[in-house]
């Protein structure tokens, strides 16, 4: 608790619960539904963001005072566009498999609704320290429901975390398939992510009935 | 001709903006919860759509694809400009988005002002910038099918979002449990409706299955003319 003064702390642990980005303020939904059907896509996508939303905040948040108000759109636009560049470049570099799996989510991370909303929310009033807390934290929150979705998608669908099999092997029967489970392909397809997203928002409201909408 | 046809319905039904690869989910779950707005916003964004995707397309084709420049003269064609293409796409779609609003100010007050923050919004919508990004990751070939596809995955998302909101204004009276209520059923309604979009995967493989039954009878009779040869052998032996 030494270098991040409570205030600041909150500015983390927020967007983790309360304010959940995804859940709560109803943004980003678009790639955290479409890329989840993997663990280690979900991992990669929010890592990702996590570098977009960190950096961007801090530049926006230094560049506050002079970016003319007509035209702020347009710079936001530029500098997410210019990360995002960075992160697809590297991607493709380093992990091509993985950068083919996410495909044009990359690039739909410059629309996520989450960076140009702390944009126009956060950066846009407050200094780059702050400003940077809150990316991190936005982007956390963003992470654990990617990651939460992909577990159950990836669990339930292939019998697989991370690539790795741990319900044993379908094809010899070991491990659970010898009871005669078999893997519910369904949860692969796009939909059920919907559907799953829907259950948390349904838990998360139940633990905290001050969300309820009328 | 058959091409676009294809590619018309497959845009609409199978590869649907909203239900397969959920683009324009923020607005689509923003925007449904009235039917009249909903159907503004839709037509908003088939008509950003129709204008931006081939637009996008013959950037990339006379700009960013890898030896797209040739045009320029013959030393150019080994540069491939694709690294740029979030940025180029992303400001043409700005741009024409500003476009479309000033018109539609200028041509239609009413309906300008029934849009309100919507219309700008939608130039950061992932729909739009997803329309040109899989134009572009699928290759469409002609600038008659990227007009074609534009206006399809407009539709597409336009019957989506018209579907969720009749669906929302009717669930009101529903007995939906509390912490359930609002954004938990429409997320819950819109995956049942995107299980029941996956039934559109069928539609369209009639062509190929009529091609692999010719190849069968083909087979067949070789085998035939072969065992009546087996059998001739084997009476002369």
């Amino acid at each position: 608790m030494g270098i991040i003064s409570k205030k600041d702390t909150k500015l983390i642990k927020d967007p983790l619960a309360d304010n959940n980005p995804i859940t709560i303020q109803v943004l980003g939904i678009c790639s955290a539904l479409a890329i989840t059907a993997e663990l280690k896509a979900s991992l990669v996508m929010g890592i990702a963001v996590l570098f977009v939303l960190g950096i961007g905040n801090v530049v926006i948040s230094l560049m506050r005072n002079i970016i003319p108000s007509k035209i702020r759109i347009i710079v936001q636009l530029i500098v997410v566009a210019s990360l995002v560049i960075i992160v697809d470049q590297v991607l493709k570099a380093y992990a091509y498999e993985l950068s083919k799996t996410l495909s044009v989510f990359v690039g739909l991370i410059i629309t996520n609704c989450i960076i140009m909303g702390r944009f126009e929310a956060f950066a846009l009033g407050n200094g780059p320290w702050r400003a940077f807390l809150d990316g991190i934290g936005n982007a956390l929150g963003y992470a654990v429901i990617l990651l939460a979705v992909g577990f159950f998608r990836e669990l339930l669908g292939s019998g697989t975390l991370f690539g790795i099999p741990v319900l044993g092997d379908p094809i010899e029967k070991t491990g659970l398939y010898s009871t005669g489970y078999e893997n519910n392909g369904f949860m692969l397809m796009p939909p059920m992510a919907l559907i799953i997203v829907g259950l948390i928002i349904w838990v998360q409201r139940s633990r905290n009935t001050t969300l309820i909408e009328d | 001709m058959i091409e676009h046809i294809e590619l018309f319905f497959k845009s609409i039904f199978i590869d649907n903006m909203v239900f397969a690869v959920f683009l324009g989910m923020c607005s689509y779950l923003a925007v449904s919860k009235k039917v009249a707005t909903a159907v503004g916003l839709g037509a908003a964004v088939i008509f950003v759509l129709a204008i931006t995707v081939p637009l996008n397309w013959l950037l990339d084709q006379y700009l960013l694809q890898p030896g797209a420049l040739v045009w320029l003269g013959p030393e150019f064609a080994e540069y491939d400009l694709g690294f740029l293409s979030f940025i180029m796409f992303i400001a043409t779609i700005a741009t024409m988005v500003q476009l479309v609003e000033i018109v539609v100010e200028k041509f239609s007050p009413s309906l300008y002002n029934s849009l309100g923050i919507f219309l700008p919004l939608i130039a950061v919508n992932c729909a739009i910038l997803g329309g040109s990004l899989f134009m572009q990751s699928r290759e469409i070939e002609t600038l008659g099918l990227a007009i074609n596809y534009g206006i399809s995955s407009g539709i597409g998302w336009f019957l989506a979002i018209l579907a969720i909101a009749a669906i929302r204004e009717k669930i009101r009276y529903s007995n939906v449990p509390a912490p359930l209520r609002g954004l938990g059923i429409t997320f819950i309604v819109t995956g049942l409706m995107g299980i029941g979009f996956l039934s559109f995967g069928g539609m369209l493989t009639g062509d190929d299955e009529e091609v692999k039954d010719e190849q069968k009878e083909v087979v067949v009779e070789t085998n035939e003319v072969e065992k009546e040869e087996d059998n001739q052998i084997k009476i002369v032996n």
